[in-house]
């Protein structure tokens, strides 16, 4: 179901999409003025969803860990904060730089393996890097988290202000650059293999292809990726806690991925959207029992949005083409 | 003689079972060489151990002259040896033409730029839809491969092999599960290969076998019973015997 799914909402939303996206999200910034803290949130959460969705939508890797290189960008930052290294962009790019060589150096006992140990391997992984958070508590602050730190202006000029204006461009111009970078890597001649990989690991083998290195390149860019979104978190937050490397991150993500349509890039954007706003709105409304609202959304799609947003959106499409 | 492929001694055992035993190979190059032998003669095995995808128990394997009895199944291709296989082993969701050009990338080992378009490589295209147009599926190029029916998915195996550009082809029963008239085609293909590739194919159809193979193997329990030309295999009593032995007992069962 996957893969005839995938093709279809691939070659149906492929660069069309992400324009009408991006009018949209610029809009949102004039439409509610009062909530450019959440979405600045929200596309900081596609960008996690997009980096893990390189693994799971495109190579067919899952994982359970993918929390740890968020965490990682997000402590990369508080640290680099405290010890005076605060322009934003600076940080940005050395957070990428850390989670993407921990994703290397990782690299080798995630790739071998088929799902099951995969799963077993990186939610172990996870629970290692948040204990390890836990009780380097000179380093990380553990359990309090770490509340204070410099951030810098942005090009030196802009300060993230209380009500968010700068957050919000600032992470909607980091969404865009993943994106659209996700969007060339897809379709390249690695993208390809990419797929080969998800659709017959065998027959990459028999033709050839140097499949441990495809998946480790792969796991590095998404670490890496992943690094970005939770620096931008902590940039914008300024905090960096146990949370945001945790289980339950991790799972979040792979939520986000199969609510907006695995393997789609525009579709994932959307779940992570969807996800993070039903997350907060149910929190909302009851800061007690919001899981039990995620849950029956969750299982509601599965049913309903077999192959999530995108699958529905290009649907639609091929229903309305049919009739035109 | 320059031999193509090579084993001397090769041997495969699972536990205690030897699917393929002691087997002492050869393969002219440029020669069209069937396998044959009754279910469960360890063709398969000897396959699979031959390209890499299982490794030997004990033996040594040579391509063109070279051993890579140690290589694995990637480093044998970029040595020249490709397969397709029995059952079949496509990239379903992807496109035709995907299929092919996948392994003309891997090859030129162009898959390792993730900066570039996969689309705009004309050269890569062209070469995929020439072997596309070879196994007569080049109208078919953008559809999506589990779409098609069995039979054109056969020779896209075949295709996707030839995009490897080997010199060695290992074919596992290229026309499995297709009806009569189809395996024809897929054969006739087949036939029309460039002569200097050399082919070693699986085949249970003795018709196919004896017009298209210039030598036969016959592997019996794991082992080589007896390798001859056509006219030798077909005059042997011993072969018979199986074919005829494996057909009474399936009567019996």
């Amino acid at each position: 179901m996957n893969s005839v799914t995938s093709s279809v909402t691939s070659s149906v939303m492929r660069i069309g999409i992400g324009l009408p996206l991006f009018l949209v999200a610029v809009a949102s910034y004039f439409l509610f003025p009062g909530q450019l803290g959440l979405i600045a949130h929200l596309f900081i959460l596609a960008i996690f969803a997009l980096s893990y969705d390189l693994l799971q939508g495109h190579a067919g890797v899952v994982s359970l860990g993918h929390a740890v290189f968020f965490g990682i960008g997000a402590y990369t930052t508080a640290i680099l904060g405290r010890h005076g290294v605060s322009d934003p962009l600076v940080v940005l790019v050395l957070a990428f730089l850390v989670s993407g060589a921990v994703a290397g150096l990782l690299t080798r006992i995630v790739v071998v393996g088929n799902d099951l140990t995969r799963l077993l391997v990186t939610l172990g992984i996870g629970f290692l890097f948040f204990e390890a958070a836990n009780k380097a508590n000179w380093l990380t602050g553990g359990a309090d988290g770490m509340p204070d730190f410099e951030v810098g202006r942005l090009f030196g000029l802009y300060a993230f202000d209380f009500m968010g204006k700068t957050a919000f461009w600032y992470t909607l111009a980091v969404l865009a650059v993943v994106y659209l970078f996700l969007l060339l890597v897809t379709s390249s001649p690695f993208g390809v293999a990419l797929r080969g990989i998800r659709e017959n690991v065998r027959r990459m083998h028999a033709i050839g292809a140097p499949v441990n290195r495809h998946l480790a390149v792969t796991y590095i860019m998404s670490g890496a990726i992943a690094g970005i979104a939770g620096a931008l978190l902590a940039q914008t937050s300024r905090f960096a806690s146990l949370d945001m490397l945790g289980f339950e991150r991790s799972a979040e993500v792979m939520m986000m991925a199969t609510l907006g349509g695995t393997g789609s890039i525009p579709g994932v954007v959307l779940g992570a959207a969807t996800f993070g706003y039903l997350k907060d709105m149910l929190s909302v409304i009851s800061p007690k029992y919001w899981h039990l609202g995620i849950g029956i959304v969750l299982m509601l799609s599965v049913f309903v949005l077999r192959s999530g947003i995108a699958g529905a959106l290009a649907g639609l499409a091929r229903r309305m083409e049919r009739r035109a | 003689m320059i031999t193509a492929i090579e084993t001397s001694g090769l041997t495969v055992r699972f536990g205690n079972f030897t699917a393929v035993g002691d087997v002492s190979l050869t393969v002219a190059a440029g020669t069209r060489h069937a396998l044959i032998g009754p279910n469960g003669a360890g063709k398969t095995s000897l396959v699979h151990a031959l390209t890499g995808a299982i490794p030997a128990s004990s033996g040594t394997v040579c391509i063109g002259g070279e051993d890579v009895t140690h290589l694995s199944q990637a480093a044998r291709v970029r040595h020249g040896l490709a397969r397709t296989f029995q059952i079949n082993q496509l990239f379903r969701g992807l496109t035709v033409l995907e299929n092919v050009t996948l392994a003309i990338f891997e090859r030129e080992r162009k898959t390792r730029a993730f900066w570039r378009l996969a689309a705009s490589d004309k050269a890569v295209i062209d070469e995929a839809r020439s072997h596309l147009a070879f196994v007569h599926l080049d109208a078919l190029a953008d559809r999506p491969v589990h779409s098609l029916p069995y039979g054109a998915q056969r020779l896209i195996e075949i295709a996707i092999a030839l995009a490897t550009k080997p010199r060695v082809l290992v074919l596992d029963e290229p026309a499995a599960g297709v009806p009569a008239a189809q395996s024809e085609s897929i054969f006739e293909r087949i036939h029309a290969l460039p002569r200097d590739l050399t082919l070693l194919f699986v085949e249970h159809d003795m018709g196919l076998v004896f017009r298209f193979a210039e030598r036969i193997t016959v592997l019996v329990g794991g082992q080589i019973m007896t390798e001859g030309t056509p006219a030798e295999i077909s005059a042997d009593d011993r072969v018979r015997q199986v074919y005829l032995g494996r057909r009474g007992h399936h009567a019996a069962a």
